[in-house]
């Protein structure tokens, strides 16, 4: 579909609807649904409306790809600084919104739904509805652009969207450091994140032995090795705690971020899901995590996010006497009262749209009055899969 | 009005301390900071705790009775304006900070807790609350929550939404729901996003986590005078297109130059328009920026430039630009302030215009206003009690705010629609945004008794007493100084 008509006309005819952008996040858009559901692709609704850099904002059609806008917007040196995901895959603004994806530079000016401004979608009614506005600060009438973060297409079909955007930072640097032990890392972790050193982006993995942290800091050249330095001294806390610490700069920095946007670290063929958290829940996780034994994961925006990646399974159930991974991650997210959502293989759980249980959420329920009463205002029918 | 079912039951519940009906008792709550409306409520009642909260609210449900949450009652836009007849939750008590982690770098704070608190609380950990409108020496994070606030350092970190983790909140009819968490991320709609900024539409919020971050190592404040509006919104632009992020960019006038001398002696220099411009952050980052504001602001040919080196001198000039507010009250007996918002581009076209309708009707304009990102704050000033000077302001506002959306931006940028502009905001939406922000309302609050009257143009409009002074200053109780 390429015109909003389109969409309306779909939305009045169909039962039941899911909506697909640049099917990214194959666990949103391709969710096994009954026969009667109809498809919505969006990837045609593309184009920019309308660019001022002048206003630090845009507004572009939401099939509009990620990584057009970051071409169009590196133009004018001004980026969306938190770091969107999933682009080389194909991301659309939309299912970036939709899926409520920030990735790693969210830990410095803030996430999506900080970023996200204006909306127009289509409601269950088949309506095209706009929320907030074009210009950076409104507080007029209800949120609707902050309502459809993380709404995973079950409030209604986003069809354009206007973001505020920042002037790129002209230099970044990133300091990389080594922990043995997750109790020195995230020890670590505190005394930076505490610190008054403005970080862009702070994640962390595990490493062949051990733990790895990145830290990037960002601004003006000439000030940045100096504050490179107090960053890693910082990090490295005068006690010894750190092993090997290593500076990027410059072309080779940029890799490990670009890396880190595209979930290089992910292998072929496995699942994703995303996880919020917050640093004083991880260590209980990594117990858990050292039971279970997942393929991969990364804690990202200072340990507020993790990303985990399992591998991808056909769905439901048991694959040679055990559970699959979605059901064992839904599992252990239930054990440690943490909500996540599967973003590329399977998930778990019926979501009220997907068919025989098959929903992308993981973990503790999202449901609660407040949501259902907006739902039932939105979605009268329960077209999008009511909340 | 004390044989109603209402009030018997909460006569049960509060002792007569806690539960004001007498006319004299309730003088103070008829107005909020927005003096040209009035309303006298049934009653006030004065919770202890949440769970007085939750039964007042579902007590109302139950005899359908509006009611209205208040904190401070700072709101500009008439927010916490009482219903005729309605039940005011007046929240103040509720001011404990629950939890204050400064590992998780989060404060759990109860509506009434002011929002300075926070900050202080937050100082010994080196942390603070980022969001800081002019009235935070009073406001409370409840009415902040309510009405989306914002503040002059919102350019860079966002308003009072992008602090905002999660929430308990109590819906209209008493039921209880958590929205988000403790996380900077979070699973499905963004709950707490859509319930900041409802102007108390959704209900009451009983417990707020807020995000801190970490005190900024320094600040660098610049001070420019300039011989126009237009010079000073220059600088502005050319800070902007340099790629600088300023903390804070706000410009004044000179009628609010004036008002900040005769109210605070900020001891700003006299001229038609001043900038002022904040970098924040850490020092090494700041000095290099610093290096380069300086290099701009010296190519717009300022008047005159000073810069704060200490504390103290930063203190001052903010002192000026946070009084102005109060002190426009100097100049005149009374005043209405807009914060239409326009795209940042379009500021000179909207001081220009402003400048024209001040003119046309005679009535004098000051303004404030954050030009980083395009938010005015026109001061219309006028004597209440001049037969019909309150009606001729109030359609000077209504012109400002018309030519705002007519610019592409919005009504309101930090104070809400509220009592005041709830007539605007159909000019700023469609009716089908309208007929969607009514059947949302309508699902959550199906009897509408959540600070009915306010952000949505019903019908079910109070008929309201316009007079100019708050009830407490004419009665001689408190005064403007």
């Amino acid at each position: 579909m390429n015109k909003v008509s389109e969409v309306q006309d779909a939305v009045k005819e169909a039962k039941r609807i899911r909506v697909r952008g640049g099917g990214s996040k194959p666990a949103l858009s391709q969710r096994r649904c009954a026969d009667d559901t109809q498809l919505l692709d969006l990837a045609g609704l593309q184009g920019i409306v309308d660019y001022q850099p002048e206003e630090y904002t845009f507004t572009a059609r939401a099939g509009t790809t990620v990584a057009e806008v970051a071409a169009m917007l590196e133009g004018k040196g001004q980026y969306l600084p938190f770091d969107p995901p999933l682009a080389d895959r194909g991301a659309t603004l939309g299912g970036t919104v939709a899926a409520g994806l920030s990735g790693s530079g969210r830990y410095r000016y803030g996430g999506i739904r900080d970023f996200l401004i204006g909306i127009r979608f289509v409601d269950g009614r088949g309506q095209e509805i706009r929320g907030g506005g074009a210009v950076v600060k409104n507080a007029a009438g209800f949120d609707f652009p902050k309502l459809f973060v993380g709404s995973l297409g079950r409030l209604g079909a986003l069809t354009e969207l206007t973001f505020k955007v920042f002037p790129r930072p002209p230099a970044f640097a990133t300091v990389e450091a080594e922990f043995e032990a997750l109790s020195d890392l995230l020890t670590g972790l505190d005394a930076v994140t505490g610190s008054a050193i403005d970080l862009h982006a702070v994640d962390f993995a595990p490493a062949e032995a051990g733990w790895r942290l990145w830290v990037r800091i960002g601004g003006l050249a000439p000030a940045l090795a100096e504050r490179a330095g107090a960053l890693q001294e910082i990090i490295s806390g005068g006690a010894g705690r750190t092993g090997l610490l290593r500076l990027y700069r410059d072309q080779e920095e940029e890799r490990l971020w670009q890396e880190a946007r595209t979930m290089a670290w992910l292998a072929e063929g496995m699942g994703l899901a995303r996880v919020p958290l917050t640093p004083g829940r991880i260590p209980a996780a990594e117990d858990l995590f050292a039971r279970a034994q997942p393929a991969s994961r990364r804690y990202s925006v200072g340990g507020n996010l993790l990303w985990i990646g399992w591998p991808e399974s056909g769905g439901l159930g048991e694959t040679d006497g055990k559970p699959d991974a979605p059901r064992t991650l839904h599992g252990l997210l239930l054990e440690l009262g943490l909500r996540g959502v599967q973003l590329i293989g399977q998930g778990p759980r019926n979501d009220g749209l997907s068919e025989g249980g098959e929903g992308p959420l993981l973990g503790g329920p999202v449901q609660n009055a407040f949501l259902r009463r907006i739902s039932a205002a939105l979605d009268p029918e329960g077209k999008f899969g009511a909340w | 009005m004390s044989v109603h079912p209402l009030m018997q039951a909460l006569a049960r519940m509060y002792g007569a301390d806690r539960l004001l009906t007498r006319p004299a008792q309730l003088m103070a709550y008829e107005s909020d900071a927005l003096t040209a409306f009035q309303q006298r409520p049934a009653a006030v009642v004065i919770p202890q705790d949440r769970e007085e909260v939750i039964e007042t609210i579902r007590l109302c449900h139950e005899h359908e009775t509006p009611f209205v949450a208040r904190g401070s009652g700072t709101s500009l836009s008439g927010g916490s304006l009482p219903i005729a007849d309605g039940i005011v939750i007046a929240l103040n008590r509720l001011d404990r900070i629950l939890r204050l982690d400064a590992a998780e770098r989060i404060a759990v704070v109860e509506p009434g807790v002011i929002n300075l608190k926070v900050s202080e609380a937050a100082k010994p950990h080196g942390l603070y609350y980022a969001p800081d409108p002019s009235s935070q020496s009073i406001c409370t994070i409840g009415g902040n929550v309510a009405f989306n606030s914002g503040g002059a350092h919102c350019l860079k970190y966002g308003m009072t939404s992008n602090h905002v983790l999660g929430m308990t909140v109590a819906l209209p009819d008493g039921e209880v729901a958590t929205l988000g968490g403790e996380s900077l991320e979070g699973v499905g709609p963004d709950l707490p996003g859509f319930f900041v900024g409802s102007e108390g539409l959704f209900g009451v919020a009983l417990e707020i986590t807020l995000r801190l971050l970490p005190i900024p190592e320094t600040y660098r404040t610049v001070l420019a005078a300039y011989d126009s509006l237009h010079a000073a919104g220059d600088a502005v632009t050319a800070v902007v297109a340099s790629g600088l992020l300023p903390g804070a960019i706000e410009i004044m006038d000179a009628l609010a130059i004036k008002a900040a001398e005769v109210g605070a002696k900020a001891g700003y220099p006299k001229a038609p328009a001043l900038l002022i411009v904040e970098l924040e952050g850490e020092a090494g980052a700041v000095e290099a920026e610093f290096a380069q504001l300086m290099q701009l602001i010296e190519e717009t040919a300022p008047l005159e430039v000073r810069m704060a080196q200490t504390a103290d001198e930063r203190a001052r000039i903010w002192k000026g630009r946070k009084a102005a507010f109060s002190a426009v009250g100097r100049l005149a007996p009374d005043y209405i302030v807009q914060d239409g918002v326009v795209p940042r581009s379009r500021l000179g076209d909207a001081l220009a215009e402003i400048d024209r309708l001040s003119a046309s009707y005679g009535i004098e304009v000051a303004n404030v206003f954050h030009a980083g990102d395009g938010n005015l704050h026109p001061l219309i000033l006028f004597d209440g009690r001049e037969e019909g000077a309150l009606e001729r302001a109030e359609e000077l506002a209504g012109e400002i705010l018309e030519l705002c959306v007519d610019l592409g931006g919005s009504i309101t940028g930090e104070h809400g629609v509220g009592m005041e502009k709830r007539a605007y905001l159909p000019k700023m939406y469609g009716p089908v945004e309208m007929q969607a922000m009514e059947d949302v309302r309508h699902s959550v609050d199906s009897l509408s008794l959540a600070n009915r009257g306010k952000m949505l143009p019903a019908g079910e409009a109070e008929s309201l007493t316009h007079v100019g002074p708050h009830p407490l200053e004419k009665a001689g109780v408190i005064f403007r100084e």
